[in-house]
């Protein structure tokens, strides 16, 4: 699903050049439920935004479903992501004056999807989020919790290849936070690849698969079998 | 693109701005607007000197005679130079400028117009049949004067309304006998200017051949009424002008420049000079109105780039979901061109609307006998209308561009950061 290759990645500003990625090699299967933590610095927000289409690199490959993603022009990358990638944003990122249903169903508008038909679809995924209610209402009448979980059916609408979680627990409390990496959990077994960029330990716990960056490379993995260790030395740091 | 809901998107931040979507807009309103009044009243001013002009052809010119007043050819100052009928010949056949000519033969002033027991002095204007033409002379009832007339020597005579007025009262003057200097005269017209007040309206047009030859003059015409062949320039007409002079003197041996030996006006001249001035006025009225509506549209391309900062987050969510930036633009375009349309619009009937009610009101104050005036039908063309409405939606697309432009150039990663 995802093969990357030696991935470089600076940044200039000015005179400074800061060189974040340096040499990264990653893969990603279909159907993984991998988290990505590191410190702040470690290169991980740049990661994401290679992986979702949103920035490009410097040198090295980047494969997206067998797919060399390279050089796309800003139309090119937005047809990408809207075809293959659902994001999700830790400050939810709904449009403010847009009821759920019109938000859940934007990324439909930009395949061009009839207006009815979008909405109907829109409905069917409120519905499997436990929202159907609510579906009327402008994000600033919902909950920190029901705003996730219209950002996570609007992620899903375009049925995409991957989902991309960027701290998706952030702004909610613990309680919250589990039952939104419940329904994460519950995309995953559908078969979909979710990757969540997160610095809490015990949300990346909830993944079968850590991915720990280290100054701008993989530091260390841990998979599945590993996690039960993981969570033991994570109780002793 | 031009869905429902790229349409319904525009309404809901408008909705939500709408103080700021009327400020932008009044602006805008405000720019068109004057540009109509200025248009307006360029168009009334160009319209009511054109009727001045109006009262004879525009490419009309006379002349007369006079004294000479500078020697020429061993010839002393102060010899009487005297038009005749060879000239007329000369003006019809042999000047490639003239068009039409007509000869006038003045009557005594105190010559007595006499029916029944009504009398008056009236002016006498004695013409060709081309006269009409060239002082556009408005018929009202009957016929003018007419080649037969002219070559039958007949006793003839078109009345101004108010001579008809004067000595018919209700009266039908047409074929009734009329006496000018004690010789009877057939009355086989009424003219009237179109205008009020017109001193035409107090002249009596008789046919010059019999004029001559009744009221003994022999070979002498007075002055001549002539069309010169249209141009373009005052200088041409100027060529013109001197022209013909040149000829008149070489016939009767003054020289050429001596004004007050042949005195002579040339209306097209005096056109085609107030008429430029009137087409530098509209240019002039245009940059101003084009100012204006500058000023309205920076307005508007300023709030549109507010409005594209405040909603750049929103910008980064819709790319994150896939928006192409052609998309992108086309939400910032269509809302700045459906502001300016809409205000534009509102303007445009506005002004237009007002320069209709002032029309309406000159059109009152002229039925009420106040004429003369330099100001005509105020208003502006449809032409002038579709064209400002065009330059209404480029302008709109103008104001849009740079914000749309800044739009599309939003990197998600930039509006989706998370200020924690």
């Amino acid at each position: 699903m995802i093969s990357i290759q030696d991935l470089h990645k600076s940044y200039v500003t000015g005179n400074n050049s800061l060189h974040v990625l340096k040499g990264l090699n990653l893969e990603i299967k279909e159907g993984e439920f991998v988290s990505i933590m590191g410190s702040s610095g470690s290169g991980k927000s740049t990661l994401l935004n290679i992986l979702g289409v949103l920035d490009d690199y410097d040198k090295g490959n980047y494969y997206l479903s067998g797919k060399r993603i390279w050089g796309l022009n800003e139309t090119q990358a937005a047809i990408t992501r809207n075809a293959m990638i659902g994001f999700i944003f830790q400050s939810f990122n709904l449009i403010s004056f847009k009821n759920a249903m019109e938000n859940v169903a934007l990324p439909l508008y930009y395949q061009k999807v009839s207006r009815k038909k979008r909405n109907l679809i829109a409905m069917e995924y409120l519905d499997r989020l436990g929202l159907k209610d609510w579906a009327h209402h402008l994000p600033s009448e919902l909950s920190g919790g029901q705003k996730q979980r219209v950002a996570i059916a609007r992620a899903l609408i375009s049925n995409p290849k991957i989902i991309l979680a960027d701290e998706p627990t952030g702004a909610l409390d613990s309680q919250t936070s589990l039952e939104v990496m419940d329904i994460l959990k519950e995309v995953n077994d559908q078969g979909i690849t979710v990757i969540i960029v997160t610095h809490e330990h015990d949300i990346a716990a909830l993944t079968k698969k850590i991915i720990r960056l280290k100054d701008g490379v993989i530091g260390e993995i841990i998979t599945n079998g590993d996690l039960q260790n993981y969570r033991n030395r994570l109780t002793q740091e | 693109m031009f869905d429902v809901d790229i349409w319904q998107e525009i309404f809901s931040t408008i909705k939500k701005n709408k103080l700021r979507t009327f400020l932008t807009g009044f602006s805008v309103a405000w720019g068109i607007f004057m540009l109509m009044v200025l248009l307006g009243s360029g168009n009334g001013l160009s319209n009511g000197v054109k009727e001045q002009f109006a009262e004879n052809a525009v490419n009309v010119m006379w002349m007369w005679t006079g004294e000479t007043s500078i020697p020429y050819n061993g010839l002393k100052e102060g010899r009487e130079v005297k038009f005749n009928n060879q000239d007329y010949d000369f003006l019809t056949t042999k000047s490639k400028d003239i068009e039409k000519v007509s000869s006038r033969y003045y009557l005594p002033n105190d010559i007595l117009y006499v029916y029944g027991k009504e009398y008056g002095s009236f002016e006498t204007s004695t013409c060709y049949p081309s006269l009409k033409d060239m002082e556009n002379i408005n018929v009202k009832t009957g016929r003018f004067i007419n080649d037969m007339d002219m070559q039958e020597f007949r006793k003839v005579v078109v009345i101004g309304d108010e001579i008809r007025k004067a000595l018919f009262k209700e009266e039908d003057p047409i074929g009734k006998y009329l006496k000018i200097g004690g010789v009877p005269f057939n009355v086989v017209g009424v003219s009237a200017s179109k205008k009020r007040n017109q001193d035409n309206n107090r002249s009596a047009y008789i046919p010059f051949s019999t004029a001559q030859r009744i009221f003994n003059g022999g070979n002498r015409v007075h002055t001549f009424t002539v069309t010169s062949k249209m141009v373009q320039t005052a200088e041409e007409a100027e060529a013109i002008t001197e022209k013909v002079r040149i000829d008149m003197a070489s016939r009767h041996n003054f020289d050429s420049k001596d004004k007050r030996a042949m005195g002579s006006f040339n209306m097209l001249t005096e056109y085609i000079r107030t008429m430029k001035i009137f087409q530098a006025i509209s240019l002039f009225v245009w940059i101003i109105g084009i100012g204006t509506l500058i000023a309205g549209i920076v307005g508007v391309s300023n709030i549109m780039l507010i409005l594209v900062k405040e909603r750049t987050k929103e910008i980064g969510i819709r790319k994150a979901l896939g928006a192409t930036p052609f998309s992108v633009i086309s939400l910032v375009l269509l809302e700045s061109v459906l502001i300016t349309t809409v205000a534009g619009y509102i303007g445009l009937v506005m002004g237009v609307g007002l320069m209709e009610l002032i029309n309406f009101g000159l059109e009152q104050a002229a039925g009420a006998g106040a004429s003369n005036m330099f100001f005509k039908n105020p208003t502006v063309d449809f032409k002038t209308a579709v064209s400002a409405t065009l330059i209404l939606i480029l302008s709109g697309a103008l104001a849009g561009y740079f914000p749309s432009r800044r739009a599309a150039s939003v990197t998600p990663i930039e509006a989706l950061r998370d200020e924690n």
